[in-house]
């Protein structure tokens, strides 16, 4: 009789034992990897600007040492692409405007955000542009096919963004009516979803100019700039429609007794809900926006990614340290997306509360 | 407006799999090879990214201590850094830090990894009739025999499989979280054994919510394979892009890529669709 309950007393003794043994080896793995880490990229790394030194220390057997030289050299042409270097004092302005702005954002009341939010794209965005192109503040012009790096990044995320709430909200609510308005916005949204970026940015770059007028050509950064609010509009409007789900139809039966307007009902009591509860999922779809701009490099703008390309390749000095460079790279976007989805769950909280 | 498919493609491709082309035979047939490029990178890619991606679900959900810490941290930088990024430092990292080719590493017997990519036994028809395998050898020059994946082929599955896999990994997490505790343990108290919880109760629920937001991230992989443009290996859209170089038919060479992605999408969307409809809740509304 007592032999079964003795098997199974042993068997859940060996199962514990695997499981601390299990989790021993997962903390010893971690520490490995830590203490890698710190003799690779701190303990034996190389700071300065020093290319012998960083081919020294990436060939020390046994104490193999990152090149962080790289990213003190080219910090300036990466963070900037080719953008003149006389002029450097233009994106950094640009760069310390949008971070006043979104900290602004960010912590401003609730109410008051949606007002704010037209009003940064409204002045933000004609700003940036001006300041960058030179041309309205009658500084030297630079074209925008010279722009590139981390403003460049973040002028098509948060304009490409700011223009595709009201279009993909836009086609949500069209979505939803019956006939022609509802299949056409159907057809688009899932034409645009159903493709990859990389073919729209190919559309937007190189059949725009069959289509308009020679002269009437907007350049490459605007018509790349469309494709990505094309992109980003049709993803949102699926996000919006999926909250838009939730509302139960009384709602809007009950703001039809109170007198509204079918758009006053969508404006004041639909959208407000449906959008608090699309809110992760808005957060994770600003996220992806951010990390698709880096594809503007293939019709050859230079943002953040392409920047780093253009800072080292043709600098055959450097170029065994791309490694270390793409890594800095990978942690600044990685800032912004923490950022963001910071920013986010911060807004679930307060409006939840709120 | 068609009739260019017809001319010789003028281009050589780099790599053609099981399929050969050379710059006399016609741009249809190029483009085509491209396809077959785009299926035999994302096809490998949709396995390997569902085996990374249970294997961090479950570390993140079931990992004792330090496994759970490590899943969730690999979900989490994964998914902050763009894919082309990684597609590049993947690309690197092969291309420069993997030895020669001239002293290419034994993985397993049979299987060489070097810059110059990874070279594996292939069956092959012999003179005298019959398959036989034919094995890689490392020559004094590089390896020789064999099939060989290239160095483009193996960054972008790698990059695209790793990057899916922590996108899926959350999707089946949240699927497994979504069917509830109490469930699992009336199973039990009806005598049902851990295993039977599983396949029985736990796994045909998940299965449920998994299965549409898994489509999306299996079509994702599909889609951001044409980030292949970016180093090289020539996919659909390279091979497009190449085209339109030569040519200068913008409009059909656009139109062909967007045609191809999105009846591959409503294949995906059609087939997801009818699985629904197998497995939704019987009884439930629709």
């Amino acid at each position: 009789m007592t032999s079964p309950t003795v098997t199974a007393r042993l068997g859940s003794l060996i199962r514990l034992l695997i499981g601390r043994l299990a989790s021993a080896l997962g903390w010893l793995l971690l520490a490995w990897l830590a203490w890698q880490l710190w003799r690779w990229g701190v303990q034996h790394a190389v700071w300065l600007p020093d290319a012998d030194a960083c081919r020294a220390a990436a060939h020390q057997a046994g104490a193999r040492g990152a090149c962080w030289g790289v990213v003190t050299e080219k910090a300036l042409p990466m963070l900037l692409g080719h953008y003149p270097a006389e002029a450097w004092w233009r994106p950094v302005a640009m760069l310390t405007g949008s971070s006043v702005m979104l900290a602004v954002w960010a912590t401003a009341a609730p109410r008051h955000r949606l007002m704010l939010w037209g009003v940064a794209g409204l002045v933000w965005l004609p700003a940036s542009v001006a300041l960058l192109h030179g041309g309205p503040l009658s500084l030297p012009v630079v074209p925008s096919d010279d722009w590139g790096g981390l403003p460049l990044t973040l002028l098509l995320f948060l304009s490409s963004w700011w223009l595709s709430v009201p279009i993909g909200v836009g086609l949500a609510l069209a979505r939803r009516q019956a006939g022609a308005m509802g299949w056409l916005a159907t057809v688009v949204i899932e034409a645009i979803r159903g493709v990859p970026l990389v073919t729209l940015l190919f559309a937007a770059v190189f059949v725009l100019p069959l289509v308009l007028p020679q002269d009437a050509t907007p350049p490459v950064l605007a018509r790349a700039g469309v494709a990505l609010v094309l992109f980003a509009s049709a993803y949102l409007a699926e996000i919006v429609r999926g909250g838009l789900q939730t509302i139960p139809t009384e709602q809007h039966e009950a703001g039809e007794v109170l007198g509204l307007s079918h758009w006053g009902i969508q404006r004041r009591i639909v959208l407000p809900q449906a959008i608090r509860v699309a809110l992760p999922a808005l957060t994770g779809h600003a996220i992806g926006l951010l990390k698709d701009t880096s594809l503007v490099v293939v019709v050859g703008l230079h943002e953040l990614t392409g920047g780093l390309s253009l800072a080292l390749s043709g600098d055959p000095l450097w170029r065994p340290f791309y490694f270390e460079a793409y890594l800095f790279v990978g942690l600044i976007y990685a800032l912004m997306c923490l950022a963001l989805s910071m920013g986010g769950r911060r807004l679930e909280r307060r409006w939840l509360t709120g | 407006m068609w009739d260019f498919l017809w001319q010789p493609a003028g281009f050589d491709i780099g790599e053609t799999g099981l399929l050969t082309h050379d710059a006399s035979q016609p741009l249809w047939w190029a483009l085509t090879v491209g396809l077959a490029n785009t299926l035999r990178v994302a096809l490998p890619g949709l396995v390997l990214c569902t085996v990374l991606a249970l294997g961090v679900a479950l570390l993140r959900r079931h990992g004792p201590g330090a496994w759970g810490a490590m899943a969730t941290g690999y979900i989490e930088v994964i998914r902050n850094v763009p894919l082309l990024l990684q597609l590049l430092i993947w690309y690197f990292l092969i291309i420069e830090v993997l030895p020669d080719s001239t002293e290419a590493v034994l993985l397993v017997p049979g299987v060489w990894l070097s810059k110059g990519g990874l070279a594996i036994p292939w069956p092959e028809l012999a003179a005298a009739g019959g398959l036989h395998w034919s094995m890689p050898e490392q020559g004094p020059f590089n390896v020789s025999g064999g099939a060989a994946l290239s160095p483009e082929y193996l960054a972008l599955l790698a990059a695209l499989s790793v990057y899916t896999s922590a996108f899926l990994a959350e999707v089946i997490r949240s699927g497994l979280d979504a069917v509830s505790p109490s469930l699992l343990e009336a199973a039990d108290t009806l005598g049902a054994t851990r295993w039977q919880q599983i396949t029985q109760v736990l796994l045909p629920q998940a299965w449920r919510s998994v299965v549409p937001g898994a489509t999306n991230q299996y079509l994702n992989l599909i889609k951001n394979s044409s980030l292949a443009v970016a180093i090289g290996y020539p996919d659909l859209v390279s091979v497009g892009n190449t085209t339109i170089n030569q040519t200068g038919q913008v409009l059909a060479c656009v139109g062909i890529m967007m045609a191809t992605y999105l009846s591959l999408s409503l294949m995906a969307a059609a087939l997801m669709n009818w699985f629904n409809q197998r497995h939704a809740l019987k009884g439930s509304a629709q």
